[in-house]
């Protein structure tokens, strides 16, 4: 099938429905016989140990690697091609245009004309006017990975997938941005592989722990809060010794 | 602060010329001193100037034209898969057939005028800017190529358009760099030119004055060809650092 329809037509929630997938990485299978759904209008989080095959799910979601079997959907049976906006664990903000410009990057790559006017708003949005014309380069990590989660509003896809997106800030802007992707990504089908269980529990609506070679999944509760959640609050901790054993039992590495 | 290392070194080297000339007692005519040298490149300036310009025009032209070439082969070897099987072996034939070897051909085929020495530009030229600039076309972060895939719709969607506005401004330090090397050697495919058969020009006027033993002309049109070196490539090299004001280093760093 081949669709090229622009955002716009595409814009209907969806689930992300991955059938009886086949996926190898150097001949070895990551996934074989991988089926899983990722419900409409929900936060699901990827955790399990490195080369389990997170980010490969995840670029097999987005279009960007083939499986050798099985299917990747949206609950319309249709592909996802499209349909999904990326972000990635860097910003891939290109150097040579101003934040504003990067933020368009979708609409002058499918030559549309690009709204600037809505580019702006994006970005005051993520706490950035005033900056829509600085480059990259002077911008600080945590502003530069802002400009990147305007760019994956701007697409205004259903479907959200990101791939750690807040593991190379700080701490703190960690914090504020989990607390900022859960405000601006409300009711969009997000995906997202993380490596920390505690942003898992934060942001998640569901926890899908993957294990294995080739991956199985199971799922881990969620704390009963409204996310963004507190790490504090209520059975976040109880949620949080939950998870971090069921990944432990699936750890079949040495100990570490 | 550059300006004045620049002026240290110059007269350092003077002096080295000097002291070289008192120290071997080397007569006039053999090896004249650069204050000799200074007053016949004043006494004879316009003379000097008439073939400086000459020279400086073949340089210019054939810089064009070896950078319009250069970057019109390597955007389609890069772009067209089986264009690199038939123009590759061309560009590295280009540069292995010494420029030195095909000079009397050139002048024998476009005749003793101007258009010899600049086919033997562009020749020189059109090597470094081709190959430099085709590492930096598929040299792409693969990243920004798949994240540009993902708001096209997927793989092979609007190569064009990715080319514009993600792989070529991704490629321009590095036909920045392949431009700096072809602007330090342009001036030896035009002298070579001049020097295999011409009517004009710093290469004929060196020969000819080198034949009469005016040694000291000869060292003025030496000067003058360095002087007129040095000021392309500076002149290149800031015009280069003007139109691409982001810096390679501050690309994002490779994360795995």
């Amino acid at each position: 099938m081949t669709q090229t329809t622009p955002a716009g037509a595409t814009g209907t929630p969806t689930d992300v429905v991955i059938d009886r997938l086949l996926l190898a990485f150097d001949g070895a299978p990551l996934f074989d016989d991988f089926s899983a759904v990722f419900p409409v209008g929900q936060t699901s989080c990827l955790l399990g140990p490195s080369g389990v095959g997170k980010s490969t799910l995840l670029r097999a979601m987005a279009g960007l690697a083939a499986p050798q079997g099985g299917r990747v959907s949206g609950g319309d049976g249709a592909p996802l091609a499209g349909r999904v906006a990326y972000m990635d664990q860097s910003d891939l903000l290109l150097p040579w245009l101003s934040a504003r410009e990067n933020v368009v990057l979708g609409a002058r790559l499918r030559g549309e004309a690009p709204d600037r006017a809505a580019a702006d708003r994006l970005l005051a949005r993520v706490g950035l006017a005033g900056h829509e014309n600085k480059r990259p380069a002077a911008l600080s990590g945590g502003m530069r990975q802002r400009v990147a989660l305007a760019r994956t509003l701007m697409e205004d896809r259903p479907v959200v997938l990101m791939d750690e997106p807040f593991s190379a800030v700080d701490a703190l802007t960690r914090f504020r941005l989990q607390a900022l992707a859960c405000e601006v990504l409300a009711d969009r089908t997000v995906v997202l592989v993380t490596h920390d269980p505690q942003e898992a529990l934060r942001v998640g609506h569901r926890l899908f722990v993957l294990t294995g070679s080739p991956a199985r999944w199971e799922e881990s509760p969620v704390p009963r809060a409204q996310i963004p959640r507190a790490p504090t609050d209520g059975d976040f901790p109880a949620r949080y010794d939950d998870l971090m054993a069921r990944l432990a039992s699936g750890d079949t590495a040495a100990p570490a | 602060m550059k300006g004045v290392r620049l002026i240290v070194t110059l007269l350092g080297l003077l002096a080295l010329w000097q002291a070289v000339v008192w120290l071997t007692g080397a007569p006039p005519y053999l090896l004249p001193g650069p204050v000799e040298t200074l007053r016949v490149l004043i006494a004879r300036a316009g003379f000097i100037a008439g073939h400086a310009g000459v020279t400086l025009a073949e340089i210019l032209i054939g810089l064009a034209l070896g950078t319009i070439l250069g970057i019109a082969s390597a955007v389609v070897i890069a772009l067209f898969r089986p264009a690199r099987r038939w123009l590759l072996p061309i560009l590295v034939t280009s540069q292995a057939i010494p420029v030195f070897a095909i000079a009397p051909l050139l002048v024998l085929w476009l005749g003793y005028g101007m258009a010899s020495k600049i086919g033997m530009a562009t020749l020189i030229i059109y090597f470094p800017v081709a190959s430099s600039f085709l590492d930096g076309l598929r040299r792409t972060d693969p990243r920004w190529i798949d994240l540009a895939q993902t708001m096209t719709g997927g793989p092979k969607k609007r190569p064009l358009a990715v080319l514009r506005h993600v792989r070529l401004p991704a490629a321009l330090p590095a036909l920045a760099s392949g431009l700096r090397v072809a602007a330090a050697v342009a001036p030896i495919g035009a002298v070579v030119g001049e020097w295999v058969g011409s009517g004009a020009g710093l290469g004929y006027l060196m020969l000819q004055a080198n034949a009469r033993v005016q040694i000291d002309l000869m060292f003025a049109a030496l000067i003058t060809l360095a002087a007129l070196a040095v000021a392309l490539y500076f002149t290149v090299d800031l015009v280069l650092r003007k139109a691409i004001p982001w810096q390679p280093d501050t690309l994002p760093q490779s994360t795995s």
